[in-house]
């Protein structure tokens, strides 16, 4: 094996790994203020120039609290729950495309930690699994409060998955391959997938919503009724975990959904750029995608109050997998129609 | 009948039609009202850092005033308790003795002069019927305390220190009689 390639692929590793935390430490910060600016308040200032340092605060606090395990949890699957929340959380950055390849020191090296040629579907198995960390612990706590919200997370995955398949099935149709990365190159430019797609993208999106669990979707953890869903039991840091899993699948999806439908690190006229001023610009573009995406996710849960249940579900079963089937359907023909098939 | 404000609404319980169903409008509509308010002026007064202007009638804590000799105005006559309507001022009177001129302006003088600032009101009766223009409401703030026996302020709170006066002109035009 090649050591430079095993070099080069753990310094991504790591990198991923801290902007990962990164942004999800400053994705609850930015939260807070947006909300404080939507409800017309001012939001964190005390913590260092405009509270900028309340993360940091947020996380030492969160260490220093009492570290509980209810007594009739079950222990092991108390503690692995949170546990599964993150790693599923933090997996899914793996397959990212997060620009175009880097030359450094005589090496092509593609910011990309590995080019699955089956990419989204990793992505949806992740996805899946991640529903096990809610769940697990939900059941482990031995509370009832916590069991709604883990059978509400549950259900609502699981019909929410199904919609947004489908919907990726119609991208996975426009591009013609599963990795990530050739989804990607196929929007060369500003030929994006939104343009051709918007019903699709919107299907996409609201599953997105409700795959990370966020308002209006943000049933399993709705504080009114169920006393913050399935971490109700949880303190210190494995409740931490829960939140910054719930902010770092925010960030993924966000960066999944710029990847499909947004061009992922395509940016108009660029063309004019090569080599690594390319990489930087890319990368750049990447970002402020993914960044806008965060914020439309929070601005939406500061407008939209949240879901009944059975709404919910009307809304996944009864609307969005038929309009996401049409979409496929059509799709589908139209390509078939193009590429010659009914001559 | 005719609404005065042009607002009202008439409800309907109609069924929705099809674009309503879909609810994209509303919701972005509401998102276009929250927007609105992201790029609004807050109105909040950082508090430590930026103090609020207080308005020139602002009712604060009370001070009791002393003359230009530095002697105190007050002589216990009990208006300013009968004339509060929370019940927050108590005093004990007593006669000024010999050599105690310089202290007291009349013969007479509270002992003690207690405001109950928890239950005072800060409506400002106290200082209006004081004949002898001791007592004044000031535009200090009453600091907060953790427990409910100090904020019975006594004379050593609310005699002005002859070091360091307390100006009243602010939203008083009396105050500066001199004879009396």
């Amino acid at each position: 094996m090649d050591t430079g390639l095993l070099i080069e692929k753990s310094i991504l590793v790591v990198l991923l790994f801290l902007i990962s935390l990164g942004i999800a430490a400053y994705s609850t910060y930015f939260e807070r203020k947006l909300a404080a600016w939507i409800q017309d308040r001012v939001g964190p200032d005390r913590a260092g120039p405009f509270g900028i340092l309340q993360p940091i605060a947020d996380g030492t606090k969160m260490f220093l609290k009492e570290d509980f395990i209810p007594k009739n949890a079950d222990k092991w699957l108390f503690i692995i729950g949170p546990g599964i929340a993150m790693f599923t959380a933090l997996i899914t950055s793996a397959i990212i495309p997060w620009g175009t390849d880097l030359e450094l020191f005589g090496r092509k090296i593609p910011l990309q930690v590995t080019d699955f040629n089956i990419g989204i579907l990793y992505l949806f198995a992740v996805l899946s699994i991640s529903v096990y960390g809610i769940m697990i612990g939900g059941w482990a706590s031995n509370n009832k409060y916590s069991l709604y919200g883990a059978i509400r997370a549950s259900s609502q995955m699981i019909s929410y998955e199904l919609a947004m398949g489908i919907s990726a099935i119609t991208i996975i149709l426009m591009s013609g391959s599963l990795s990530l990365s050739e989804i990607v190159e196929k929007q060369h430019g500003m030929n994006w997938n939104i343009f051709y797609q918007p019903v699709c993208f919107l299907v996409f999106f609201i599953c997105s919503l409700a795959e990370t669990n966020r308002a209006p979707f943000d049933l399993p953890e709705c504080e009114n009724e169920l006393i913050g869903g399935y971490h109700t039991e949880y303190s210190s840091m494995k409740l931490g975990l829960y939140l910054f899993a719930e902010y770092i699948a925010m960030f993924i999806s966000s960066a999944v959904m710029a990847i499909l439908f947004f061009g992922g690190y395509n940016f108009p006229g660029m063309d004019a750029f090569s080599g690594n001023t390319l990489a930087i610009l890319s990368v750049l573009a990447f970002f402020t995608k993914t960044f806008i995406m965060i914020f439309v996710f929070m601005w939406i849960r500061w407008t939209i109050p949240r879901f009944r249940f059975d709404q919910l579900m009307h809304l996944g079963w009864k609307a969005l997998i038929p309009i996401a089937l049409i979409n496929m359907l059509v799709t589908a023909i139209v390509i078939a129609f193009k590429e010659g098939w009914f001559n | 009948m005719k609404s005065l404000t042009n607002r009202k609404k008439v409800v309907s319980d109609k069924p929705m039609t099809f674009t309503e169903k879909l609810y994209l409008w509303a919701i972005a509509k509401g998102m276009m009202t929250t927007f609105k308010h992201m790029l609004r002026k807050r109105k909040t007064i950082k508090y430590p850092e930026e103090i609020r202007v207080f308005a020139p009638v602002y009712r604060g804590m009370h001070v009791l005033k002393r003359d230009e000799e530095g002697r105190e105005n007050c002589t216990a006559c009990g208006l300013c308790a009968v004339a509060c309507p929370a019940e927050a001022i108590t005093m004990v009177a007593n006669e000024r003795n010999k050599g105690e001129e310089h202290l007291y302006r009349e013969e007479k003088y509270a002992e003690t002069y207690e405001i109950n600032m928890l239950r005072c009101i800060f409506c400002g009766l106290c200082e209006e019927a004081c004949p002898k223009e001791a007592v004044f409401l000031t535009d200090r703030i009453v600091p907060t305390e953790f427990e409910r026996n100090d904020f019975i302020y006594g004379k050593d709170k609310l005699v002005e220190p002859l070091d360091q006066r307390i100006d009243i002109t602010k939203r008083q035009h009396t105050g500066k009689r001199t004879k009396i």
